[in-house]
């Protein structure tokens, strides 16, 4: 009679062990090398209190052991802007966004498809990256200050300049931020653009009230029912969006540009292999597009390259992928498979996209953007 | 130690004194280590991240805006601000949704065991139908397939006593306090300890002579009699009464409850209701007919029986059932973030996804929440016994 | 109703009619007022619904996207899989029927559920096929079952062990390659009414055992052990399911050591399975306070120990009592899968978000919202009934 209740406290414990860590618990393999599976990882914590030495090793380039022993990438993305992150009708991921996973997928592994997409929303974003539930973050992430020391992460470099603009109904007669004094405003949670509203608005005495949304469909679609006088996000989400509004035409963009929005990825703090590895693709990228490589012909390109930055890019000459820890030719497989940043960014916002966005500062410098790549050297 | 009293006794592996506390002991050591490893790689996690649990940033300005908030607060206002707002939503949805629930589950439940055939179906039907819905996809419908999908503010229903109902929310007619308010106030108070004095001098009474006067209607009256001498003598009218109305786009005036507002207690109202209907029916069918027919027999008429012999009865039973239906309409309340109103649950949302702080808000949720049902529960724990004792 | 079974002499059908009018809606002025009154909101809501939804609604929005909403994003080449396990469930259900059910009306109706589905929804080709088949294959069962039951009752029983790990392999698949038949579908591309009975599914198996031992735990005599059950169970009462969902989805992977991941699906599992467990824990509870203290001595005085005298006289009448609660826990269960949309799970819920955000099908939120309530609608009541004539056999209150 009470031996059973000693046996049972036992196994409910066991139980819940069970149950809080069962199933598809798997070991990846640590910083040094070697595996370490999981009941020797929880003794090392409960033994040895978290010593640097304990914590170094999973610095520098766990990640992309990590990724490589597991066979492939995984890449939190958007599922709700068409032309950034979406799930078209055959359910599978697309958008300039995913497409840069791709081109990592294509860097680490010669082969675009060895990415999981994982849809991460605004608000368990940050978490997903920390806790290392995702390898990188594409997610039309905007490049703050504190989101690249407090929230424990590493902007890559800005892959798309963005600025936060205001979508009314074309026959409200609003012009200007000032004609929504009284007027309710949707908005998304867990974003900058929450935040730059506020300030906006409170700087110029406009007052208004926020309807605010959990993710980007539910905001659009409250706006779409006539919830809100206007609805606010990065202008390339407003312009996607307004695509697959019921009527795109009677809705209009205001000429006004509430705040900087560079979007780029975003990687964990302390790993500057896996920074550097991110940082490079996205270069890459540009350089296709400045040195006039393409899928179509970077084959031939290779065969006759003669500038040596060129060949150093192809893999022709140096080891430049080595030293970021991959193949030579990682950058010949991102523009073969994936393309130049040109290819990528027509593919998903060119003008035969439905979500057709000027290119404007998302041009290379010497076109008057903003893309500049550092040397290849 | 054990080797002296082994000999002759049972060994003390088998002796169960033994066994209960090492079994315990055990037990301790086994749960303290599982917390201990999952905060350990909590913390290591957090650290190698340069993140340190604290609750300091609470502090720190939020910077966004809330939509409904029942005290001032704008973007400079603290974290700890913005949770409070949160928090009252909370109790202004779960207030709200619990009253109405409440009226409209004794209904049901009552006019579940009509003799009517219609009624007695209509409310069966009801409680079928809404008992196998999942309260998620009935809120979001509330909130998409109704209250969104009524006409714009130019086309606004208009129902008499001037509700307008719209996409842009519910407008209802609303008092706005007068230069005379703050004296209407005193005499509302005057009013209440009046009623209180009626309610003890009649409680005291009904000890007295075993009689049983309308204890609860009297002290009803009582407030209400004085509180409509008031407004009627005051010279100027408390509370001036604002209606809705529209202008341009939007809907000013009286009070406009937003289309999430009214989504979330209509849904959660509505839901609710149904459970507490059946309570209240399993409460009144708990009390044998033997007790109707005995109170007949004493002389009592139809509404004596009811209040002095069925209901007291039936409250006993209804009682616990129903602490804990109005505790999952408060816990329910969180699904607010499915419809957009910002309540305690959706706010901290909001400011984890802005600190990054994940760790201490859904502490500190969880510990709200913790705090609701603990209060609730022994609110009516207390209520419980009260009843209790009458019986005797 | 109660006059029915009364054996009044029999009477001329206009009479009956008429007293029972009279009986039942206008035995008095305000008898006559509410069923006057309750007509009018039958006949408001009915011609407003009926109205709605042969008129203005757009049900294409389902029949396009029903595959969507059936399995969310698996993989159409792997699809046999998840029939093969149907088949298998059906086939159980029909024999389980053709045994222990053998007059059972309602069993065969059970059992033709899948042939009229066919019918009636728009499904594709093979769909169509296999929903047929499914229904053959059930009365397939029920005839085996009804002819040899002593034979196959063994089998059944086994059947039923391993359907759950049956169900998990087949829907996850087994070959290391990507492609063909047996390539693993990942569980980020499970979805629709799949996960959602997925998740309830392996939320009630496991959080049952879990429950009886917390219940236990809580009974127990060890102060630790009564006091940790004691712990958990109002903890987790006291707190919403999201918040424990937001955990295990937020929180749960800063608990684990380094490298170290668990699925999504599998920690929404883990968090409704905790939860529900807490609830189903006070349940037994009761069903154990009901068991009167002579069971225990009368037990100890047939000599046997604790444990037996637990798991052979006290928990099998604990639990027989409180059969209508469980079914009630789980189906509560069955409901609250849906809160893991807000975690962003495409189950039912979620995935009708998306595909609400199609461009084709804006602002439809009333077809689908009500189609998927439908289902719920009919699988919880589908449940409740079951778990009425499971009472009704095993004679719950009557001794």
């Amino acid at each position: 009679m009470r031996k059973i209740f000693a046996i049972t406290g036992i196994l409910i414990v066991a139980g819940l062990v069970l149950a809080a860590c069962g199933g598809a618990a798997t070991s990846a393999p640590s910083g040094s090398g070697e595996t370490v599976t999981v009941k020797e990882t929880v003794i090392v914590t409960v033994v040895a209190p978290a010593s640097p030495a304990v914590v170094a090793p999973t610095g520098y380039g766990v990640t992309l052991e990590t990724v490589k022993a597991r066979g492939n990438l995984i890449c939190g993305v958007n599922s709700q802007v068409p032309g950034f992150g979406y799930v078209d009708a055959n359910g599978n991921f697309s958008g300039f966004d995913v497409d840069y996973c791709r081109a990592l997928a294509a860097a680490i592994f010669g082969d675009p498809t060895k990415v999981e997409f994982r849809p991460v929303t605004a608000a368990e974003r940050f978490t997903a990256l920390q806790s290392g539930e995702i390898d990188i973050l594409s997610r039309n992430t905007t490049w703050t200050l504190v989101r690249d020391t407090e929230l424990g992460g590493n902007f890559v470099h800005t892959t798309f300049y963005d600025g936060q603009g205001m979508m009314v109904p074309a026959d409200s007669g609003i012009t200007t931020l000032q004609d929504l004094e009284g007027g309710t405003i949707c908005v998304q949670t867990g974003t900058t653009t929450e935040l730059n509203l506020a300030d906006v608005m409170a700087s110029l005495g406009v007052s208004y009230t926020p309807a605010v949304f959990e993710d980007a469909d539910a905001t659009f679609a409250a706006y779409s029912e006539g919830r809100c006088d206007a609805v606010t996000t990065d202008k390339s989400g407003l312009v996607s969006r307004r695509t697959v509004l019921a009527d795109p035409a009677a809705h209009v963009i205001l000429d006004v540009t509430m705040s900087k929005e560079p979007l780029g990825p975003m990687v964990r703090h302390g790993d500057d292999q896996w920074f550097d590895i991110a940082q490079w693709t996205v270069f890459a990228l540009f350089a296709g597009e400045e040195f006039g490589i393409t899928s179509a012909n970077v084959d031939e390109v290779k065969a006759s390259a003669t500038a040596p930055e060129v060949k150093r890019l192809l893999g022709l000459e140096g080891d430049l992928g080595l030293k970021l820890g991959l193949t030579n030719d990682w950058a010949y497989n991102i523009l073969k498979l994936v393309g130049n940043y040109e290819e990528v960014y027509n593919r998903n916002l060119g003008p035969d996209t439905p979500t057709y966005i000027p290119r404007g500062l998302n041009n290379l410098y010497i076109n008057g953007g903003l893309l500049y790549a550092p040397p290849f050297r | 130690m054990q080797r002296e009293t082994s000999q002759t006794t049972i060994p003390f592996w088998r002796d169960e004194r033994v066994l209960k506390v090492l079994g315990q002991i055990a037990f301790v050591i086994l749960v303290g280590l599982f917390f201990s490893v999952i905060f350990r790689n909590m913390m290591t996690g957090l650290a190698k991240q340069g993140i340190t649990l604290s609750l300091g940033f609470l502090r720190g300005v939020s910077g966004f805006d809330i939509a409904e908030t029942l005290f001032p607060y704008d973007r400079n206002s603290t974290y700890l601000q913005a949770y409070q707002i949160g928090l009252l939503n909370t109790l202004l949805v779960s207030v709200v949704g619990i009253f109405f629930a409440t009226i409209l589950g004794v209904v049901l439940g009552v006019a579940r065991l009509s003799t009517n055939f219609i009624i007695n179906r209509l409310a069966a039907f009801y409680l079928e139908l809404i008992r196998n819905l999942s309260l998620l996809v009935f809120l979001i419908f509330w909130y998409l397939g109704v209250f969104l999908k009524l006409p714009k503010v130019k086309e606004a229903i208009i129902w008499t006593g001037n509700i307008f109902l719209s996409n842009r929310g519910v407008g209802i007619p609303w008092g706005i306090p007068t230069a005379s308010f703050p004296t209407f106030r005193l005499i509302l108070l005057f009013g209440f300890i009046l009623a209180l004095i009626v309610f003890f001098s009649l409680r005291a009474y009904s000890q007295r002579t075993g009689r049983a006067p309308l204890t609860l209607l009297w002290t009803l009256l009582t407030f209400l009699l004085v509180a409509a001498a008031g407004w009627i003598l005051l010279p100027e009218k408390p509370l001036a009464i604002d209606l809705p109305r529209v202008q341009g786009l939007r809907l000013t005036g009286g009070k406009i409850l937003t289309p999430e507002f009214m989504a979330l207690t209509s849904g959660l109202t509505l839901y609710t209701a149904a459970f507490i209907g059946e309570v209240v029916r399993a409460g009144i069918q708990s009390v044998s007919k033997g007790q109707v027919e005995a109170a007949r027999a004493l002389g009592l008429n139809g509404f004596q029986t009811l209040r002095l012999v069925v209901f007291p009865q039936a409250l006993r039973v209804i009682v616990p059932p129903l602490t804990s239906q109005y505790l999952n309409l408060i816990k329910n309340s969180s699904l607010a973030i499915s419809v957009g109103y910002p309540d305690v649950f959706y706010v901290s949302n909001t400011i984890q996804n802005q600190t990054g702080r994940a760790v201490e808000m859904i502490g500190m949720v969880m510990l709200t929440y913790l705090a609701f049902s603990l209060i609730t529960s022994l609110l009516m724990n207390w209520y419980n016994k009260k009843i209790k004792l009458v019986e005797r | 109703m109660a006059n029915l079974d009364t054996a009044l002499p029999p009477l001329t059908e206009r009479s009956t009619i008429l007293r029972w009018l009279r009986k039942n809606l206008f035995g008095s002025w305000l008898d006559s007022l509410l069923t006057i009154v309750g007509l009018l909101i039958v006949y408001w809501a009915l011609k407003g619904f009926l109205t709605w939804a042969f008129t203005a609604a757009e049900w294409r929005v389902v029949s396009a996207n029903l595959r969507l909403l059936m399995i969310g994003q698996y993989p159409i080449e792997q699809v046999g899989r998840l029939w093969l396990w149907l088949a298998f469930l059906v086939f159980l259900t029909g024999t389980s029927f053709g045994i222990w059910a053998r007059q059972s009306r309602f069993a065969v109706g059970v059992l033709m559920l899948p042939a009229v589905l066919a019918l009636v929804f728009p499904f594709e080709g093979a769909a169509r096929t296999w929903l047929l088949a499914l229904t053959v294959i059930g009365v397939a069962g029920w005839l085996g079952g009804r002819t040899k039951p002593e034979v196959l009752k063994r089998s059944v029983i086994a059947g039923w062990v391993i359907a759950l790990p049956i169900i998990i392999l087949l829907t996850h698949g087994f070959s290391e390659s990507t492609t063909g038949f047996w390539a693993v579908a990942k569980t980020n591309l499970w979805g629709g009414l799949l996960l959602t009975f997925l998740l309830t599914v392996v939320a009630i198996l496991f959080s049952f055992p879990l429950g009886v031992l917390l219940a236990l735990g809580r009974r127990s005599e060890l102060p630790a052990v009564r006091w940790f059950s004691v712990l958990y169970i109002e903890l987790v009462r006291g707190v919403p399911l999201i918040t424990i969902l937001f955990m295990a989805q937020l929180m749960l992977p800063l608990f684990l050591p380094e490298g170290m991941t668990i699925d999504r699906v599998l920690r929404a599992m883990v968090g409704i399975t905790l939860f529900s467990a807490a609830y189903l824990a006070e349940n037994v509870r009761g069903g154990l306070q009901a068991i009167p203290k002579g069971q225990y001595e009368a037990a100890q005085a047939l000599g046997l120990s604790g444990a037996q005298t637990m798991i052979f006289i006290i928990l099998p009448q604990a639990l027989r009592l409180i059969i209508p609660i469980l079914v009630g826990q789980f189906i509560a269960v069955f409901k609250d899968t849906a809160l893991v949309a807000i975690v962003g799970l495409l189950d039912l819920v979620g995935i009708a978000k998306t595909v609400l955000a199609q461009p084709e099908f804006l602002g439809l939120q009333r077809e689908v919202y009500v189609f998927i309530s439908l289902i719920y609608w009919v699988l919880s009541y589908g449940m409740s009934y079951l778990s009425q004539r499971l009472e009704e056999r095993l004679g719950v209150g009557k001794r």
